[in-house]
């Protein structure tokens, strides 16, 4: 037969799958390694998504979202983040984050092109670049400075083919988050280097000390900026698809060209559940933030009590603790975290080389999850005899 | 206040969730978090840690009924009088002045059905200023105090996820 893509080859094939394979399989695992809330989208959303379906909206919608919605997605924005976007032409509502990266990255890119990605970084950038015949260029950054990259650090790796730049902030997986000045810094050197930004905010909602910082609202930034988000981490609601693009016309007209032959529209459904979380949502949004930052101090508590040293995260629901005393790579303590004390952890370097030597622990775990798993950590820790 | 309401929302879940866990959710000092409980307690903010039992599954049957009482306010007694009364009592769980078509909402838990109706009858409606009883019989429980009791699906969440 014929050999697939070579497109392929450079995607990893994840070796990292049969570890998960085992611990989807094994009963009884205290799992931190999950990435999306452990709660149920809240009552009164679900119920908006069952009353559409009640009601026969079980059909295709315009192609670039609800109109409904995409009002309700700019007055939030504007609302909280003082940013302008016209729901006519500047919005396009696609079937979560997930969707947006794609289809953008292959209207954004030119085989060559390069886009600058930070790590440790979430899993999907890169693959999504290489999908779209572009180059991924990765900027390592350190826990001494809360995993957040320098401008330095960037301007290093631009070349003349440099596209753009993806942040991820909050960050999957460090809980990193960059402060108004930094994002700024940030902003001049993509002015000046004439690059878009990709800004992945999916967890805007969840922060803990400090206010998010919308990366199109600094000063010229807007046109530059596709921001993507959505509901999947703010409302609980990953089961149902439903996230959102915003950028300039040109942009988003043609992400809307291929959403359309490619996706057609995200689930009425989900969207009309989306507009009861934008009208609604806020309390019981602001709920689930207040329980995780509970979760997040006793965390952080527990991996310290246990001798791992972790910088305090203050975004997103991870934590991205050292395990450098324990003499183990990631990849083996992970393994034998979850052979010895059924705890799985997701091995940092799965998020990029300088995420070696870290692991990835979610709170989105009840608090006595937690304190079980930090207390089979320390043990763990304390079996080492380091 | 924060700090009240963060403390307070950990304990009305688990009551018995420890100081120094609390102290971790909350980022005080153990010391902090215990003066701070003391003087809830002390103003009965907190009134009185209790436990949710399943006497079912250690066999032991209850029989739960709702009253509802019409109170003939003729009578002098008004529904303070009336509701403190019936408060009294230690088969009565709750009882509760409400708006609407009756006037007190009374939770009752004996042994039997019987028991049940013998104490509405000798207990309740004795009472002079007790105009009219209607007596529901509780068929099963689903959620109590804030926290469901039957058995949940898990929703089907992946154990690992990046
Ligand atoms: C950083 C980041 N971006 C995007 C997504 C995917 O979001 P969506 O459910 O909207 O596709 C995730 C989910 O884990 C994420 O962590």
């Amino acid at each position: 037969m014929k050999p697939i893509s070579k497109r392929m080859e450079p995607i990893p094939a994840s070796g990292i799958r049969k570890f998960f394979d085992l611990i989807l399989s094994t009963p009884d695992v205290i799992s931190l390694g999950v990435g999306e809330p452990d709660f149920v989208t809240p009552p009164h959303i679900s119920d908006a998504g069952i009353k559409a379906i009640e009601e026969g909206y079980t059909s295709y919608t315009s192609n670039w979202g609800l109109i409904e919605l995409r009002e309700l997605i700019s007055e939030a924005l504007k609302h909280e983040y003082g940013v302008d976007y016209d729901p006519h032409g500047e919005i396009l509502v696609t079937s979560g984050v997930s969707e947006a990266l794609d289809i953008l990255m292959r209207v954004l890119l030119d085989p060559g092109d390069e886009v600058i990605v930070i790590e440790p970084t979430y899993v999907s950038y890169k693959p999504c670049i290489r999908f779209a015949y572009g180059e991924p260029v990765v900027v390592p950054t350190e826990s001494s400075n809360e995993f957040k990259p320098t401008v330095e650090d960037i301007e290093v790796k631009i070349t003349d083919k440099t596209k753009a730049l993806v942040l991820g902030y909050p960050n999957n997986p460090t809980g990193a988050i960059m402060a108004k000045k930094e994002l700024e810094a940030i902003a001049n050197l993509v002015n000046e280097y004439d690059l878009y930004v990709i800004s992945d905010e999916i967890y805007s909602k969840l922060t803990y000390n400090g206010k998010h910082t919308c990366f199109s609202s600094l000063n010229g930034m807007q046109e530059r900026t596709i921001l993507l988000n959505g509901f999947s981490k703010s409302h609980a609601m990953t089961g149902w698809r439903i996230g959102y693009a915003c950028g300039n016309r040109e942009i988003i007209e043609a992400m809307m060209k291929v959403h359309q032959y490619t996706m057609l529209c995200a689930p009425v459904q989900s969207q009309l559940a989306a507009c009861e979380a934008l009208r609604n949502g806020e309390e019981s949004c602001k709920k689930m933030v207040d329980e995780y930052n509970r979760r997040r101090r006793l965390m952080v508590a527990g991996l310290e009590e246990a001798g791992l040293e972790c910088f305090n995260p203050r975004g997103a629901f991870y934590t991205f603790p050292s395990i450098k005393k324990s003499g183990l790579s990631s990849t083996v303590f992970a393994q034998r975290l979850f052979d010895e004390k059924k705890v799985a952890v997701v091995p940092g370097n799965i998020f990029g080389e300088c995420g070696e030597g870290f692991v990835r622990c979610a709170y989105a775990v009840s608090p006595e999850d937690i304190v079980e798993a930090m207390n089979r950590i320390k043990e763990f820790m304390e079996e080492l005899g380091v | 206040m924060t700090f009240i309401m963060d403390v307070l929302e950990i304990l009305e879940k688990n009551a018995r969730t420890p100081t120094d866990e609390i102290a971790k959710m909350v980022g005080r000092s153990v010391e902090e978090v215990e003066d701070l409980i003391k003087q809830l307690e002390e103003e009965r903010v907190i009134h009185k840690y209790k436990t949710m039992i399943d006497w079912e599954k250690v066999d032991r049957e209850y029989v739960y009924a709702l009253i509802e009482i019409n109170i003939n306010l003729s009578e002098g007694e008004g529904y303070d009088g009336v509701a403190k009364r019936i408060a009294k009592f230690p088969e009565v769980r709750s009882v509760r002045l409400v708006s609407g078509a009756y006037d007190l909402s009374v939770v009752v838990r004996e042994k039997t059905l019987k028991d049940v109706a013998y104490f509405v009858a000798d207990r309740i409606a004795t009472i002079e200023a007790v105009q009219r009883t209607v007596t529901h019989f509780s068929l099963k429980m689903y959620k109590e105090d804030g926290e469901i009791v039957y058995q949940r699906d898990e929703g089907g969440r992946l154990a690992v996820s990046l």
